[in-house]
């Protein structure tokens, strides 16, 4: 059996104070294990978002605990945990947050140079990432000069860089017409989902849900239900 | 350079918009500040002219003269009284005043008249053309060459004049370290004809130039010249009276002050606006750094880096900037005074740092506060 990557139980998450406090996440636990790829999706304001910043060390509970390969990482100290989030977690953002004004080499190797890598080691790194994801002759453009599935799959080249063993996808297919979007996460499960990652999606993208080895369905901050997907079928 | 400082400076220069703004506000500030200064700089330096050029150690005055120009004569006692102490090497009159000269065209020009002791010619000037003893021939003037030496008709040896119906010659042309502050040729001869050619008062001495035997007898012949009811002072003494005067008494310095502060407020309002626009464009792109794992005070080096290059860089285009046209201020208009001094480059750099500093907390603050939770949420 596959070992456990995330291990969340009972997390809560309120915003703001009273009488205007939200009860956004509400005593939610999950699992995912390695060599996984779990969606978590529900409505716009189901907290899924909220969820997955809790489970990859962005945000902090309320209450309750988030253990990564054992590890509580609410423990860490704040540099520890970016440390951690830096080494271990891949993440791949909505809007991609791309840096306009460096190279899309520059942009993939960002993580490596973070962890301190020479500049030169780092953007050949990234180059040789850049091929994995099919644009190693869009390497010195600017990402404004790439299509939105390109720039989504720079943005996946940055996350994957160094080798994180967790990837985190917030709504990969939310810019992207039908085809790209397939394509890109026939991708990510084809040549990223290894026996040694876990990847973690957040979606409400019904088109790609086939892909997902299992679905947990969040509504009004509680897991509504988790299903197996049609992979397993 | 740190790889993390290496993205801070291609996100910086990159951004070449951005970037030439930041570069226009801070050059254009430290220009302004330098030349505001240096204007200052130079117009005090005019003001102590005479006690630069003349170079006597110590002077004595009477207590109430503010500027060297603004002379209160002595009467003769005071020499006896001054060479009379123990510690004077030699005591020597100066004459400095103002006339009215009659050029050849029959115009009128104002004129500084600087009269040399007779016996010593203390504080001579350098002579470009003619010989110093010419100084003792009838009527003799030795003009000197500066930035005024054209309002005198460029006279050349041999030049006559007119002063108080007395027949001036140009018997030498020289030289001296400063111009005059109020735009008015200058003409050395004797003392004792500045005396005759001159109207007076009942006492005739503008000054007196004491060399003491050695600077422990400074304190010596000013305690004794204090106790005769008159004022010793220094050279450089004298010279930061006079800038006193000029920056306290006239209104002079509290202008330039606040052109200075102006500069500043300029300089800080186009950087500090145009830096914070520049962080606030990249928030999302600092948020999401820090989601990746950029720490805390990696995110404050690259601003800081950012904040200090602009600086460096603006700082070192202004100070050119303002070097240049000063330079070619001077080649054409001669009695531009403006001199660049350390100080005026340490005042300038100082308030870049200010400048710097305040732009990168409101930077930093800002890039701090975002939460990477905010990147997720878009």
């Amino acid at each position: 059996m596959a070992t456990t990557a995330i291990l969340a139980q009972g997390i809560n998450k309120w915003f703001g104070e009273e009488p205007v406090r939200t009860h956004a996440v509400k005593d939610v636990s999950f699992e995912a294990r390695f060599g996984e790829m779990v969606y978590v999706v529900g409505p716009s304001g189901s907290g899924k978002t909220t969820m997955l910043s809790m489970i990859s060390g962005i945000l902090r509970p309320s209450s309750g605990t988030v253990r990564i390969e054992g590890a509580d990482i609410w423990n860490l100290s704040s540099d520890a945990l970016a440390e951690f989030r830096l080494k271990r977690i891949g993440f791949v953002f909505q809007d991609y947050h791309l840096f306009p004004r460096l190279t899309t080499a520059e942009n993939v190797a960002i993580p490596l140079i973070l962890q301190h890598r020479e500049w030169n080691a780092a953007v050949e790194e990234a180059e040789r990432n850049l091929e994995i994801v099919g644009l190693k002759d869009r390497a010195q453009l600017p990402p404004v000069k790439l299509s939105g599935g390109e720039q989504q799959r720079v943005a996946i080249a940055r996350a994957i860089v160094s080798r994180p063993d967790i990837l985190i996808l917030d709504e990969p297919t939310a810019s992207l017409d039908g085809d790209t979007g397939r394509n890109i996460l026939h991708f990510v499960r084809e040549q990223l989902l290894t026996d040694k990652r876990c990847i973690v999606i957040v979606t409400h993208d019904a088109r790609i849900y086939e892909f997902a080895d299992r679905i947990m369905r969040m509504e009004d901050g509680r897991i509504a239900d988790v299903e197996r997907s049609q992979l397993d079928a | 350079m740190p790889g993390i400082l290496q993205i801070a400076y291609k996100l910086l220069i990159n951004d070449r918009a951005k970037f030439a703004a930041l570069l226009v506000g801070i050059t254009f500030a430290v220009f302004l500040m330098i030349e505001m200064t240096s204007l200052f700089a130079g117009i005090l330096n005019r003001s102590s002219s005479t006690v630069i050029n003349i170079g006597a150690s110590v002077w004595v005055m009477d207590p109430a003269v503010q500027t060297v120009a603004n002379t209160i004569p002595l009467p003769d006692y005071v020499l006896d009284e001054v060479r009379s102490v123990p510690g004077v090497k030699y005591a020597v009159p100066l004459y400095s005043g103002g006339a009215l000269l009659k050029l050849r065209d029959g115009t009128y020009q104002a004129a500084n008249v600087v009269g040399l002791d007779d016996t010593s010619l203390f504080g001579r000037p350098q002579m470009l053309a003619g010989n110093i003893k010419d100084i003792f021939a009838e009527n003799a003037f030795i003009a000197i060459k500066d930035a005024e030496f054209y309002k005198l008709e460029n006279p050349r040896i041999g030049t006559e004049f007119e002063l108080n119906d007395h027949r001036g010659v140009i018997v030498g042309i020289a030289r001296v370290a400063s111009s005059a502050l109020f735009g008015v040729p200058t003409l050395y001869t004797t003392y004792s004809r500045a005396l005759q050619y001159i109207p007076n008062s009942r006492f005739t001495m503008s000054y007196l130039l004491v060399e003491p035997k050695s600077p422990a007898d400074v304190a010596v012949i000013k305690a004794r010249v204090t106790a005769a009811g008159y004022l010793a002072l220094t050279r450089d003494e004298f010279v930061q009276k006079i800038s006193d005067f000029y920056m306290y008494k006239t209104g002079i310095g509290t202008n330039m002050m606040l052109m200075t502060l102006i500069s500043f407020i300029v300089g800080l309002s186009i950087s500090g606006q145009t830096f914070y626009t520049f962080i606030l464009e990249n928030i999302d792109k600092f948020g999401a750094l820090k989601a990746i794992g950029a720490k805390g005070q990696e995110l404050i080096a690259m601003i800081l880096f950012q904040a200090t290059f602009v600086a460096l860089t603006g700082y070192g285009l202004g100070v050119g900037l303002c070097a240049t046209l000063i330079w070619i201020a001077r080649s054409h208009l001669p009695d531009y005074a403006a001199m660049i001094t350390f100080a005026n480059l340490a005042t300038a750099f100082v308030m870049v740092v200010i400048i710097a500093a305040i732009s990168s907390y409101v930077g930093v603050r800002k890039v701090l506060r975002i939460e990477p939770f905010d990147i997720f949420r878009g």
